[in-house]
């Protein structure tokens, strides 16, 4: 009797075992953070891992693209829209137990902010002229001029809120507020991060997630089948998707990015100097054979440098249709009836080698010769973007709203107009919604007008996900694998 | 025997100083600079500067070079760019996954050679000498990449006995982590086995005609006898100098099998660090393999003298 009582109960705890769902995850990331500080790298790998995980900022961004609270609970904005007042959560922890006050505020601000910061998106914080505490739950920021998007810069993972205490080692050991907190790091292996306790907000579902990098599309590929993954955030390998379309097992997102992927141009040098022969260049592209060639069908054709998911889009693609005769036609014009040859450099994503092998080709058919290297990362910065030492280039602009690039006259393509800097500086201290708009697609004509680059399409993200494996974010409004709302179904 | 050594030892230590030269020449001329890499394309340059200031990129190349090897001698890597911390922390963790990789590789390498190397030799032209001899053309032939994928395809999806990939950690228990090892091992010893055991053939067939292994059978040894007690040890002069140039290539040309099997091993480390311009893991990573390498070379010169007492003299 005794006996049948201990294996009905040993029966009932493995059963019970298998009913009680999943608490833990474990997510395939093609690149590994160099390291866990947010505001000293622009490798998106690092935001990918501890954005909202680990540290949070005074606002956040939501998994549409919106500026929601973060560790601000409030703010009001002065009537001439140059003071913040943030009014913080209460009783909000770092991870290493200590209290979250307007001093921490204070001090994170100051340092991305300051002459030797090596934050990589400094001007975020450039319209700030002073950060004070007013009492421990409230800050005032001070801007030298009103922001219109202040708000949304105090979302990105560059602006998110430090201690200290803390930031000496922040870079292996991260401490922020984050529902996860920091548990292991197997370098070249893996992250983990593990369930906040004293979380102010509500309590994750998931107790622990581990972030695997693979960086081989095939190894990916087989992590996933093995089932060694339970999702991959960014698939690199597009080719099988439709065979993890076709298999229950398994989910395929295909989201939007802020990735605007140009094919730019150097505006500065011969003939490019000629708008004639950027607009011909631009006609010369078939969107769409790009897309389905080079990323296998997911993205989508853009006309300017701006997302096609923001309400403030406007579809310009028709500027530039796809013509190749109006194209030659253009370049006879601007005196070039036989072509010219230049060259045309790609970094390593595949968007760039397999659209650039393509655009290759259809520059060929007006008559554009192009001399094709390929580079690395470290190269192309060297010779394309710090250099000028480039006709055409192919690179995905993943930062969100950054059409204010092209207000940069030294910046790598070269794109000098007065009248679209003087928009690009009414529009930062414009705070009417409505004339933010306006002025927003003002600019997005401006640049399409002009064929500054050869507009290509907006990329997708493209993720894996166990079919049972609940709220891992569609989209990718910032580089974060946001995985508070993760769950599994039963 | 002694003075051999310390002849060794001589040309090691200049080879080492002329490898750091090399090294270091070769690293700081690559274009690219670790600095604006990290920032991104949306940085400003004066925060670019403030980057380089930080990483000591500023500082002349001879001062530089200096306090690199002035490191080296004690010990001291280095600070990494990208991950900042220690490059001998970085690189020891990388080290208890690669050097038990390629020690578990060379094993297999041996313990498959060696017999099927003696067996076709000692039946040369028979079945079996034809059978080996057409197997081992096909492991030196197919790509070791080729072969990896298609053991995940069988193990790893199929029959699911195996990880895809990763490493668990040693902490996870000897078994598990050898067991995550099992199927890279592989991979990388099948071609090196078969090169071996062509070589270890060949070398025992050389042996085998010589006339003192003659005298041997006409004292009235038998076959087995004489191939035991002369004409292996013998047979293994080529045999020792393809296992060292073997044991070096699996620590530091494990690249590709490791990016396979997503593995966190040294050879992943460096080209991670080669392409986001971390120079100073590079040098030291390459310093230390050239290292590696000089001291394979110098006990299977050591290895020589023991299997062949001629050598000795001569040095």
């Amino acid at each position: 009797m005794k006996r049948t009582l201990t294996l009905t109960t040993a029966l009932a705890l493995i059963a019970g075992g298998a009913w009680a769902a999943k608490t833990d995850v474990t997510i395939g990331l093609q690149l590994e953070p160099p390291h866990l500080d947010p505001t000293s790298a622009a490798a998106g790998a690092i935001d990918q891992v501890v954005y909202s995980n680990v540290f949070e900022g005074l606002t956040r961004f939501g998994p549409d693209g919106s500026v929601n609270p973060g560790l601000a609970e409030s703010w009001e904005i002065s009537e001439d829209g140059t003071t913040y007042t943030f009014k913080l959560r209460s009783g909000v922890k770092f991870h290493d137990g200590t209290d979250l006050d307007a001093g921490d505020v204070v001090f994170s601000l100051d340092r991305a902010r300051a002459e030797e910061s090596t934050n990589a998106q400094k001007a975020l914080f450039a319209g700030i002229s002073g950060v004070e505490a007013a009492d421990d739950t409230t800050v005032k920021v001070m801007l030298s001029a009103p922001q219109g998007n202040f708000l949304f810069n105090m979302a990105w993972g560059d602006a998110v809120i430090v201690a200290p205490e803390s930031i000496e080692n922040i870079k292996t050991n991260p401490i922020g507020t984050g529902a996860f907190t920091f548990a292991d790091w197997k370098q070249g292996d893996s992250i983990t991060i593990s369930r906040n306790p004293n979380y102010w907000g509500d309590a994750p579902a998931l107790e622990e997630a581990t972030f695997k990098f693979i960086s081989e599309p095939t190894a990916a590929f087989g992590a996933m089948m093995a089932g060694d993954i339970d999702a991959f955030y960014g698939y690199p390998a597009p080719e099988n998707l439709a065979q993890f379309e076709a298999d229950p097992r398994f989910n395929v997102l295909a989201g939007n990015t802020e990735g605007e992927t140009i094919l730019a141009i150097n505006n500065k040098m011969e003939p490019f100097d000629d708008v004639k022969v950027r607009k011909a260049v631009s006609m010369a592209i078939d969107r769409q054979a790009i897309i389905d060639g080079a990323m296998f069908g997911y993205g989508t054709p853009i006309g300017t440098h701006f997302a096609p998911h923001n309400p403030d889009y406007v579809d310009l693609t028709a500027n530039a249709p796809f013509d190749p005769a109006a194209a030659k036609a253009l370049l006879a014009e601007a005196g070039y009836p036989d072509g010219f040859s230049t060259t045309l450099k790609l970094p390593p994503p595949s968007y760039a080698r397999r659209g650039g092998e393509i655009i290759a080709a259809q520059l060929r058919e007006i008559g554009i010769e192009t001399e094709i290297s390929n580079l690395e990362w470290a190269q192309w910065l060297e010779q394309a973007f710090r250099g000028y030492d480039y006709g055409l280039t192919i690179v995905s602009h993943t930062e969100p709203m950054d059409i204010g690039i092209y207000a940069r006259p030294e910046y790598y393509f070269q794109y000098d107009n007065a009248d679209f800097q003087t928009l690009i500086n009414d529009l930062s201290v414009e705070n009417d919604p409505a004339t933010r708009s306006d002025l927003l697609k003002k600019a997005q004509t401006i640049i399409s007008e002009d064929y500054v680059n050869g507009f290509l399409f907006q990329l997708a993200l493209t993720s894996v996900v166990d079919a049972k494996l609940n709220g891992i974010w569609e989209n990718a409004p910032t580089q974060a694998v946001d995985l508070t709302g993760v769950s599994w179904s039963e | 025997m002694l003075r051999y050594a310390v002849k060794r030892l001589g040309s090691l230590a200049v080879s080492l100083i002329v490898a750091s030269l090399v090294i270091f020449a070769c690293i700081e001329v690559v274009p690219g600079d670790p600095a604006s890499f990290m920032l991104g394309i949306n940085a400003q340059p004066d925060t670019v500067e403030a980057l380089r200031n930080e990483l000591g990129l500023n500082k002349p190349l001879v001062e530089r070079y200096f306090s690199w090897v002035g490191g080296l001698v004690t010990g001291d890597l280095g600070t990494s760019y990208t991950y900042r911390s220690p490059v001998s922390e970085i690189v020891s963790e990388r080290l208890v996954i690669s050097i038990p990789l390629a020690l578990f590789a060379l094993s297999l390498t041996v313990l498959i050679a060696f017999p099927v190397g003696v067996l076709a030799a000692t039946r040369r032209g028979s079945f079996t000498d034809v059978t080996v001899m057409g197997a081992t053309q096909l492991g030196v032939a197919i790509p070791n990449f080729w072969f990896a994928l298609l053991m995940v395809l069988v193990f790893a999806i199929n029959l699911r006995w195996f990880s895809a990939g990763g490493f668990p950690g040693w902490d996870a228990g000897f078994l598990v982590a050898m067991k995550a090892l099992t199927l890279p091992a592989v991979a990388l010893a099948l071609p090196q086995a078969s090169i071996l055991a062509r070589v270890m053939r060949s070398s025992l067939l050389d042996t085998l005609s010589e006339d003192y292994i003659r005298s041997a059978r006409a004292k009235g040894l038998t076959t087995r006898q004489t191939l035991w007690r002369h004409a292996l040890r013998n047979a293994l002069i080529p045999v020792l100098t393809i296992i060292g140039l073997q044991f070096s290539f699996l620590l530091a040309g494990a690249i590709i099998i490791e990016n396979v099997f997503f593995l966190p091993g040294l050879g992943r480390l460096v080209f991670q660090a080669i392409s986001q311009r971390d120079l100073i893991v590079v040098e030291s990573v390459v310093m230390l393999l050239v290292f590696a390498v000089i001291v394979v070379n110098f006990l299977v010169d050591l290895a020589y003298a023991w299997v062949d007492p001629r050598l000795r003299g001569r040095a």
